[in-house]
């Protein structure tokens, strides 16, 4: 029991950091109907962003550490989003209207620059940061056998849940949500009816590469490691989430993302841990085989 | 592909004042962009503990690049698209399509006679068996992705079953390498129908993402089934290939002894390279016969459109699977080649990165053109062998290439598209000569 | 040659639609439509836009699975097919129903001369031996090569196509598209042909040919032709029967003639007075 209680805490962080990736696929899907392939490593490259922008502030002096990370996370925020916005205007906006392979594979394209990029510019190596949130509270003990939830593990979680409440309300709320929710049901009409669908689908990016830096932070905060590839994986399964949850709905994205966690976790803890990659991977093939549309996803009508 | 109308009527001015507001905007997100992950760069130092160090001077050079990049481009073409259409003169495609009719024989010849006339060059030996292995790749995946449509991001997989099946076969149940490279194809082939027949109904691009989960499905169970596959160590002392039973070794009833021969070491080398040669040319040949046949004009009309097909009564169900199978069947025979050359596999030789880059290979090379893929595989791989240094920036070559080409040439480089067949029998059958 | 004008049109329905309905979710797109098709007829279904005719299109052909009802197809040696129950490319296959889509669907990087072909597929891919015989270039596949060619050509004649027949299908002219997938419907040997506007877009000149076309077909190879169309000119023109339908109901059926003056019709979908018909009616044809 104790054991159980100790890996859904873990699986829960795992699954926020999930989730805030996912929303990003879940928008881009929802408005063009594409997969951005790059999403993943755009979650990369704002962790990236945060570790050597801590590094610098500290280098620069700045020793108070909440006021280091909460610069860090302007400047990782910031920053990534205008990869976002670089990403979509390079790669995909110039294919809005050609063949149906096109931006997928300029997608892949724009994924293996940005690993490349960072492995050539930060070096190979996996980074190690010490622990800098430590300290956390004990849950529950008994026969030996203590359940602890830290400090980080607490900041992962809240601070998913305030962004995605803020996300919901941007999306159901604001003149730009609802240029959003205009453009996912039919992209044609919304301009039409005078929405700016390049500025739309512009911010969609910048929103969703916003919200996977803050997901990258977390993991390096959570985990204490970064390295180029972490975006491939972490791409992978958090697509997944946001398929399990349904493609296109945002609380799909966070039920997806918290599922995959646990389910990860959980197989880690009592199955093998060499194979919870394979797991997570292979319920991604089995998702898309039998449940197309996700747990909250509406069914798709073909156009004929 | 068409070009935008935009092209055309867009506000050609390439006013200083607008290219230099261009210039200065790049400018400034470029330096946003690079400031954190160029300028300044994290290291371990002698302690362990990360360090950081400062390159403002590359920054400054790559955001000046920049600068420069978007104020010669707008101040050449304006904010439109950049037309590439009339960027290269009609002349120069047409006379790249009438060198494409003697390009491709010629390359053939020079193919040939490679091993005769660098017979002492070990190393352009083995470049062109690497080469050839990925023009066999790049013309497998073609059928995938150039022909039928579909995206296959897991290409790899196929390849590594391959591998994998000569490698346990050959070392488990001392089977010859010509009885195990059909058995490798045929397996490759059903795993390729295993996995294609759930997920083939799937839209593109999640077929895209399922073929790369199974990819990396395949690699991680390499790695992980220690018993059988060896895991990380991968397999070793792969037997290697003998001359249709002669060995090529010094010993009495080897190659060199049967054909009075001096025994040397580049025998093999150049009988791998002939072998390679075949089988690539062997995919070559079934995927043009494949194209005039239904079942190829049917991938080919999938492309193009899969609604329309279904109204047609084509099933297009297994018209996928078949050329996900094929596909699959031509990375298998590649695979159990790559086994026995290297006489070692580990699965560190199929990771994403290889699905990658010969997916680079097929889109470059212009999807669905044979000579495309085949120029394509000599320029990347052996450009890259050229420029041994710039070994690090490869992948990202790659990629930079994928996007630029679905920007400004998503056919590829050599676009034009032969027909299946024509109306005027005479030609027809000139064209099946050829 | 094709579905030879051997057989004689038999009296009763080619095709049968009983209590056909079909929800999205809770949108009721068709509701409880039965209409009749008869043999050798050509019949329209026309009604404002949203009126579910594409919608029952979708049902007929195969890319819909209807929410209830029952579509049944008889062919002319009796044969019959439930339409419902068959299978998105088996309609096609097996109950020989073709169809043309609203927003032509050609296979635009192809030739005009492939795209016929590749209607042909089933026969071929039979001839072929399953790609093993076509592989090693048996005789009996090239032979029916010869004939696919053959029967593309007939048809490439028909709809002047001729001259273009080796250029690539998106290189074409509205028009022209518009025509090649009609001869490409006509490729696979139909017995019912369903178009999907096939008049849309057409200039006058091009509509009457599109006229021709059509009763050609439906006089030379007994062809029984179900339409939507908005172009009253053709529809009043070459339809021997008129299914009208609104919101998903059917509110009138019958001859041109009748259908002209019903005032159900006329308040439904014209939604004017008799006299501004004509007017109305060239607005909504285009």
């Amino acid at each position: 029991m104790e054991y159980f209680v100790q890996q859904l805490i873990i699986g829960v962080t795992l699954g926020s950091i999930y989730g805030l990736i996912a929303i990003g696929y879940t928008m881009v899907y929802g408005i063009i109907g594409m997969i951005n392939f790059a999403h993943g490593d755009v979650f990369m490259v704002g962790g990236f962003i945060a570790l050597t922008a801590f590094l610098a502030l500290l280098a620069i002096g700045v020793t108070s550490i909440p006021l280091a990370l909460f610069l860090v996370l302007l400047i990782a925020m910031a920053l990534t989003a205008l990869y976002g916005w670089a990403v979509e205007r390079i790669a995909y906006r110039p294919l809005r209207h050609s063949y149906r392979l096109a931006p997928l594979i300029s997608a892949i394209g724009m994924s293996i620059i940005l690993q490349n990029f960072v492995q050539i510019a930060q070096g190979a190596r996996v980074k190690p940061l010490p622990p800098i949130i430590t300290g956390g509270h004990r849950v529950m003990s008994s026969e030996g056998y203590d359940v602890d939830i830290s400090n980080i593990q607490i900041i992962v979680v809240l601070t998913t849940l305030v962004l995605m409440l803020g996300f919901s309300w941007l999306v159901a709320k604001t003149r730009l949500g609802r240029d959003m929710r205009a453009c996912e049901q039919d992209l044609k009409m919304a301009s039409l009816l005078g929405v700016n669908i390049d500025r739309t689908i512009s911010l969609t990016f910048v929103i969703g590469a916003a919200l996977a830096s803050v997901a990258g932070i977390m993991y390096l905060l959570y985990y204490g490691v970064i390295d180029f590839y972490i975006g491939f994986v972490a791409g992978v399964k958090a697509f997944t989430a946001a398929v399990l949850g349904g493609i296109g709905s945002l609380p799909g994205a966070m039920l997806g993302g918290l599922l995959i966690g646990l389910i990860e976790t959980f197989w880690s803890a009592y199955f093998s841990i060499e194979y919870k990659d394979v797991a997570a991977f292979s319920i991604l093939i089995v998702v898309l085989i039998f449940l197309p549309t996700g747990i909250l996803g509406r069914p798709e009508v073909e156009k004929v | 592909m068409t070009v935008p109308n935009e092209a055309a009527t867009s506000i050609r001015t390439p006013h200083l004042l607008i290219a230099l507001k261009d210039a200065t905007l790049s400018g400034f997100v470029a330096f946003g962009l690079f400031f954190f992950l160029i300028g300044l760069r994290s290291e371990q130092g002698s302690t362990g503990a990360l360090e950081i160090s400062t390159r403002f001077q590359t920054l400054a050079l790559l955001v000046a690049a920049v600068f420069a990049g978007t104020f010669l481009r707008t101040l050449a073409f304006g904010r439109g698209p950049i037309p590439i259409a009339g960027a290269v003169p009609a002349s120069v495609t047409d006379f790249l399509a009438s060198a494409g009719r003697f390009a491709a024989p010629a390359l053939l010849i020079f193919a040939l006679l490679v091993p005769v006339l660098f017979y002492q060059n070990r190393y352009l030996l083995d470049l062109g068996i690497l080469v050839l292995t990925y023009v066999m790749l790049g013309w497998g995946l073609n059928i995938v992705v150039g022909l039928a449509g579909l995206l296959d991001l897991g290409y790899v997989a196929f390849y590594a079953v391959g591998a994998y099946s000569y490698a346990l076969l050959a070392t488990h149940f001392q089977l010859s390498f010509w009885i195990c490279l059909p058995l490798a194809g045929i397996l490759a082939a059903f795993w390729g129908i295993l996995l294609g027949f759930p997920v083939l109904r799937l839209r593109g691009d999640y077929l895209a993402i399922v073929t790369l989960a199974f990819g990396e499905i395949i690699r991680l169970v390499l790695l992980n089934w220690q018993s059988l596959t060896g895991g990380p160590n991968g397999i070793s002392s792969i037997p290697r290939p003998s001359f249709f039973g002669l060995p090529f070794t010094e010993a009495e009833g080897s190659f060199a002894s049967t054909f009075g021969l001096e025994y040397s070491a580049t025998h093999r080398v150049v009988f791998l390279f002939y072998l390679i040669l075949a089988l690539a040319l062997l995919t070559n040949w079934v995927t043009i016969r494949l194209r005039r046949l239904p079942i190829g004009r049917a991938w080919e009309a999938m492309r193009e459109d899969e609604i329309a097909c279904r109204s047609l009564g084509i099933n297009t169900t297994t018209t996928k699977l078949t050329a996900f199978a094929i596909g699959a069947m031509f990375a298998g025979f590649a695979g159990s080649f790559f086994a026995t050359r290297q006489g070692f596999i580990s699965p560190e030789s199929f990771t994403f990165g290889e699905s990658a880059l010969v997916l680079a290979i097929v889109v470059l090379g212009g999807m669905g053109s044979q000579l495309g893929v085949a120029i394509a595989a000599l320029v990347m791989l052996g450009g890259f062998e050229l420029f041994r240094e710039f070994q690090l920036y490869r992948m990202l070559v790659f990629g930079g290439a994928m996007v630029l080409i679905m920007v400004w040439r998503p056919r590829g480089l050599v676009s034009t598209r032969e027909p299946s067949l024509r109306l005027d029998d005479g030609k027809a059958a000139a064209q099946d000569a050829k | 040659m094709s579905a030879g004008p051997d057989t004689a049109p038999s009296p009763g329905p080619i095709l049968r639609v009983d209590h056909l309905s079909m929800r999205f979710g809770g949108l009721v797109a068709v509701a409880d439509l039965s209409f009749t098709a008869r043999r050798g007829d050509i019949t329209a279904l026309i009604g404002p836009n949203g009126a579910g005719k594409t919608t029952v299109f979708n049902c007929i052909t195969g890319f819909y699975k209807p929410s209830a009802g029952r579509i049944r197809l008889e062919h002319p040696d009796g044969s019959a097919y439930l339409l419902e129950r068959l299978l998105n490319f088996r309609v096609s296959k097996v109950a020989r129903v073709a169809r043309t889509f609203q927003n032509i669907r050609l296979f635009a990087g192809m030739t005009v001369l492939e795209n016929l072909v590749v209607a042909q597929h089933n026969a071929l891919m039979k001839a072929s031996g399953f790609t093993f015989a076509g592989l090693i270039g048996l005789k009996v596949y090239r032979d029916a090569e010869r004939t696919a060619l053959d029967k593309a050509r007939y048809w490439l004649d028909r709809t002047g196509l001729l001259p273009r027949a080796d250029d690539s299908a998106g290189a074409l002219a509205y028009g022209e598209q518009r025509r090649l997938e009609i001869a490409r419907a006509m490729c696979t040997d139909p017995v019912l042909l369903c178009l999907d506007e096939p008049a849309a877009g057409l200039n006058a000149r091009e509509s009457a040919e599109l006229n021709a076309l059509l009763q050609f077909i439906r006089r030379e190879h007994a062809i029984s032709i179900l339409l939507i169309e908005h172009d009253m000119s053709v529809v009043m023109e070459i339809s021997d029967h008129i299914v009208v339908l609104d919101y998903g109901v059917k509110i009138a059926d019958g001859t041109p003639e009748a259908i002209r003056n019903d005032p159900k019709v006329i308040a439904a979908y014209l939604g004017v007075e008799d006299d501004e018909i004509e007017i109305a009616e060239a607005e909504a044809g285009l």
